[in-house]
């Protein structure tokens, strides 16, 4: 069925082949806007948007593009749509512009949208490469918002402050529960610490479930390629 | 032959994508200049109204700006902004935008507000690189110290005094900082002392342009 394929190209991002937790792709717009949810939340759906329409545009000219030629034609398509993410983000949200600042423009460099450029929209049809994108990017963008509102949660003890930079309007001091939280969680360790504990988490899941599952489920243990 | 058509074609497949994807950005950036535009524009007017407590002006802030090319006289040796505000015709207040060339690590940036008799209307930091803790008391939002700037003039101390307490001077000290608030009252009396021999033309001079 298509229809189980695309919903398998969904899973696949949210969680089997993550390309935070298990890819371990990206980290560097990871690391270090994951402050709050609302920075999470912001550069994950900028992060999503580019990884989805840039699948869907190389997928579309897959049949044109000669093998020799594909990085720079990656590099054009991807480079041109997070400009224009960029523009739309300072043109609707320049607060969250600002306080994103220069890792929106870096998601160029972020390895997670043109291997999935290279690995699977060049393979395959647009439909599945929009639900790849989507499945990745939303895979991502969770992770980025579980990392921010672990963060802000112990680093500021408050979640979704600054809501207002997504919505517009007035300052909102959503939902804080002490003047002070544990500092260290919004500083950079904090970040790296954060990100630990996810990908642990992932694992014990996992684990637990191979425990349960004996079987096919169980193999999908791949190797963990790190890149910066 | 064929490696000849291989390139044309590869050319050919660049042109066209390239081609597209200028098209994409060239109408994204049609849609939304306007907007940027009006964004930034709102967000500088903002950023100005701490300088400008209890001024009272018409009119639009942002587009009275001067720029004045060093050497100007004024502290610090990049260009320095004056953005002027008017009551009718009347000078109601100045903003500049100086820098401290003496902080303790690097330039400070400051704005301040000095109404047309020559009084703080506000001062603010925007922008240093003093020792998070200590130096960077001089912000608005970490502490009181930059409100206590607010009603001076070179007649309120007298320019004599414009120093830091344990300097025999009249201002609060910040503790485990004192090269930081030197460089911002140094700052402060030189800007009132430009102020105070420049007014009329200060206010009399055509903005300058468009944003750089």
């Amino acid at each position: 069925m298509m229809s189980d394929r695309l919903v398998e190209r969904l899973q696949n991002g949210l969680w089997r082949e993550n390309p935070g937790l298990v890819q371990l792709l990206g980290l560097c717009p990871l690391l270090a806007v994951t402050t709050t949810l609302v920075n999470g939340l912001g550069l994950g759906i900028a992060t999503m948007l580019v990884l989805t329409l840039s699948n869907a545009m190389v997928a579309a000219a897959r049949r044109w593009i000669l093998p020799e030629i594909r990085v720079p034609i990656y590099v054009l398509i991807i480079a041109s749509l997070v400009t224009c993410i960029e523009l739309i983000f300072k043109a609707w949200f320049p607060a969250l512009d600002r306080s994103l600042g220069i890792f929106i423009p870096l998601i160029v460099t972020n390895c997670a949208i043109v291997a999935r450029a290279e690995i699977f929209a060049s393979r395959n049809p647009i439909g599945p490469s929009i639900m790849d994108g989507i499945g990745m990017g939303a895979g991502f963008a969770l992770l980025l918002m579980a990392i921010g509102a672990f963060r802000e949660l112990v680093g500021q003890a408050s979640i979704l402050s600054r809501l207002d930079m997504l919505t517009g309007g007035d300052p909102l001091t959503l939902l804080s529960f002490a003047d002070n939280g544990f500092l260290l969680a919004v500083l950079p360790p904090g970040a790296f610490f954060s990100l630990a504990l996810a990908v642990a988490l992932k694992n014990a899941v996992d684990s637990k479930r191979k425990g349960k599952v004996r079987g096919p489920a169980a193999q999908h243990q791949r190797p963990v390629r790190s890149q910066p | 032959m064929t490696g000849n058509t291989g390139i044309f074609r590869s050319g050919a497949t660049l042109a066209v994508i390239a081609a597209i994807c200028t098209a994409l950005v060239a109408a994204t950036y049609q849609l939304t200049v306007d907007r940027i535009a009006a964004n930034e524009k709102t967000r500088l007017e903002r950023s100005l109204q701490p300088a400008l407590a209890g001024v009272s002006y018409d009119g639009s802030v942002s587009e009275s700006r001067l720029v004045l090319s060093p050497p100007h006289g004024l502290p610090g040796s990049e260009a320095a902004l004056v953005y002027r505000v008017y009551a009718g015709n009347n000078p109601a207040a100045a903003l500049f935008v100086v820098t401290a060339r003496d902080g303790y690590s690097g330039p400070i940036r400051l704005l301040l507000g000095i109404d047309s008799d020559g009084s703080i209307t506000g001062l603010r930091i925007l922008e240093h690189r003093e020792t998070p803790g200590l130096g960077d008391k001089i912000e608005a939002g970490r502490s009181d110290w930059v409100r206590q700037f607010d009603g001076r003039s070179l007649a309120n101390p007298a320019v004599g005094d414009w120093a830091l307490k344990i300097d025999g001077g009249d201002f609060d000290q910040l503790t485990g900082a004192s090269i930081t608030p030197r460089a911002v009252i140094n700052a402060v009396r030189d800007t009132l002392i430009y102020f105070d021999t420049h007014r009329d033309e200060l206010f009399s001079s055509p903005a300058t342009g468009e944003q750089p």
